[in-house]
């Protein structure tokens, strides 16, 4: 624990004494901004056409701002997920510090771990920098915060799991921009594997968008606990992290 | 306190290691000494449980590096060939973190801290990005993290590689001034800095152990023998024959072998000393007396490869 611990807060300082994580912070803050205040500004203008219509639908901010905003940020995520997660295992491979790691008395698993969670930090740092944009509405509304919580929640497990599969491409290979470019095209894979249920509804197509990540975070943006999407995202952790456990382990048989 | 038997590693297609054995008693420092290709750092990977060996077994300080890898860990200080040095780090950063790592207790972190960097004079770098450092000071941080833990065995990878002359002397030095608190395994491809450092030499080609000595006896059979380059000239423009000036040169007592070098008109030779004997005073002589000028006399250094040699052949 104490030694996964070391190594997660070496990673996180190693993300905010370089440039990466204010980078990161502004690229999601700026786009979620964007999203946001369209939304925000359809939101009020729908409102503004109601009244003057003189008729009164209910008007929701959390079905109406809230949840389509989810949608997008879980979408976003995963475009900056490898910028996260390429440099973890790629950089102490190229400049030989693995070999400081790897010859520690720690084991891989803590190893592992700590640089995982230190992913998922500065992940989650980067949904509370965006999120403050979320003050304004509790300012001028009401919304409930109780499906925020749990789309936030759904966010960091989907985040979770993409991590986990970051950080293991990131073993694979010296170069970090070969691990970027690789954890970007799995990422954008599990996202657009969905899209074929749009046409085609045989066996092979469910099972296609059953595995497409993005698809089991729908019920965390209803504000709904699934279980079944729960547990989907659970697996996608342990897979991840149990191939990065792997490859670390063939990475002493090669070296 | 090292103890390494049967050791063999392959990988896809190379043998880097092929059954090796030795042992290193406590408080040595032993020269681990071959060329570039040998096998040291395959070595020395295994013995610091970085990788796991294809076949034989290897020890430190009674642990078995495959059945207790953390207590043989806890043991080891290791400068592998490149320092494992994070460059966006400041040295006290980085020693307090590979600290961290060694597991020392948090109350006593700064003090180790302080300690090593004093003991590897990088204290006055502290406070610096690593990636500022010059090559001298990053070796000194690199072998200031290998003995933060105040481990009792310190393997250290071609600690000089890569430094100008004076570094190498700097560090071999302070090596040196190690010996006392740990067994030092320090390997190199440069014959030199074994003779300046060490007390015992594993000598390693091709993956073999080629010879287990201590330095002195090893000196001494190298020295046994001594190879000197001459060159010839006839006197005011005259013309030599080659045939004649290296029979007169076998002639000289204590010279076992001449062999001819010439470089064009340049008549050049290498010639050999029989077991301890020098030969260099009588073949200047030889040469004068016969009307010649000598216009170059060197005594050649012995290579690595021709110790490989000698060591192989006279185990024959
Ligand atoms: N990761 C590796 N994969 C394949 N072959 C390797 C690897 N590392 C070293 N070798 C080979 O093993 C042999 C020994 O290498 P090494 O132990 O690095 O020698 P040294 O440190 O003495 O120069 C060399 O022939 C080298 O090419
Ligand atoms: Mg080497």
């Amino acid at each position: 624990m104490g030694n996964m611990i070391v190594i997660c807060q070496k990673e996180m300082k190693s993300y905010f004494s370089s440039p990466v994580a204010y980078l990161l912070m502004t690229m999601f803050a700026v786009i979620f901004g964007f999203f946001f205040w369209n939304v925000v500004g359809y939101f009020v203008f729908m409102g503004m056409q109601q009244q003057m219509g003189g008729r009164s639908f209910p008007m929701n901010l959390n079905e109406q701002v809230i949840r389509p905003l989810l949608s997008n940020v879980s979408v976003i995520g995963l475009f900056l997920i490898p910028l996260i997660t390429m440099r973890l295992f790629a950089e102490e491979k190229r400049s030989g510090t693995i070999e400081l790691l790897l010859t520690s008395p720690i084991s891989d698993v803590q190893i592992l771990l700590g640089k995982w969670l230190a992913a998922i930090l500065m992940y989650g740092a980067m949904l509370l920098v965006a999120g403050l944009n979320f003050i304004f509405l509790f300012a001028y509304g009401q919304p409930d915060w109780r499906p925020m919580l749990v789309a936030f929640l759904g966010l960091m497990l989907q985040a979770a799991g993409l991590l986990a599969i970051g950080t293991f491409i990131s073993t694979l290979t010296k170069n970090q921009i070969i691990a970027g470019a690789t954890t970007f095209g799995v990422c954008l894979l599990l996202w657009i594997m969905e899209w074929v249920s749009g046409y085609e509804t045989a066996t092979w197509a469910k099972v296609l968008a059953y595995l497409s990540i993005v698809s089991h975070f729908e019920s965390f943006a209803k504000g709904v606990l699934d279980s079944k999407d729960i547990i989907f995202y659970l697996s996608v952790i342990f897979f991840g992290l149990f191939l990065t456990a792997r490859s670390l382990e063939s990475l002493r048989w090669r070296a | 306190m090292i103890k390494v038997d049967g050791l063999s590693k392959r990988y896809a297609r190379t043998v880097a290691v092929d059954n090796i054995s030795f042992e290193v008693q406590k408080g040595q420092i032993v020269g681990f000494l071959g060329p570039n290709g040998a096998g040291k750092t395959t070595t020395m990977r295994v013995l610091t449980c970085f990788m796991p060996a294809t076949s034989g077994t290897a020890s430190v300080a009674g642990f078995d590096v495959l059945e207790h890898p953390m207590e043989v860990k806890r043991r080891i200080g290791y400068l592998p060939e490149t320092p494992p040095l994070y460059p966006d780090m400041e040295v006290r950063e980085y020693l307090h973190f590979v600290g961290q790592l060694k597991g020392i207790p948090k109350a006593e972190l700064a003090r180790r801290v302080a300690e090593v960097s004093e003991r590897c004079s990088v204290a006055d770098v502290s406070n610096k990005l690593i990636a500022k450092l010059s090559k001298g000071y990053k070796q000194r941080v690199g072998l200031a993290q290998a003995i933060i833990h105040n481990p009792d065995v310190l393997i250290l990878d071609e600690p000089t590689s890569g430094l100008d002359p004076k570094q190498r002397v700097e560090t071999l030095e302070l090596i040196k001034s190690l010996k006392g608190d740990h067994t030092i395994i320090l390997s190199t491809h440069v014959l030199s800095e074994i003779e300046a450092t060490c007390q015992d030499v594993i000598i390693i080609s091709k993956g073999k152990v080629v010879a287990t000595d201590t330095m002195d006896n090893l000196t001494h059979r190298l020295k046994g023998s001594e190879a000197v380059a001459i060159e010839v000239e006839g006197r005011n423009g005259a013309e030599l024959a080659t045939a004649d000036v290296q029979r007169k040169l076998e002639q000289v007592s204590g010279v076992s072998r001449v062999i001819n070098k010439a470089e064009g008109a340049r008549l050049r030779f290498e010639v050999e000393s029989l077991q301890g004997r020098v030969v260099r005073a009588e073949v200047a002589r030889a040469v004068v007396e016969s009307g010649w000028n000598l216009t170059e006399l060197a005594p050649v250094s012995v290579s690595l490869e021709e110790v490989f040699l000698q060591l192989t052949e006279s185990k024959k």
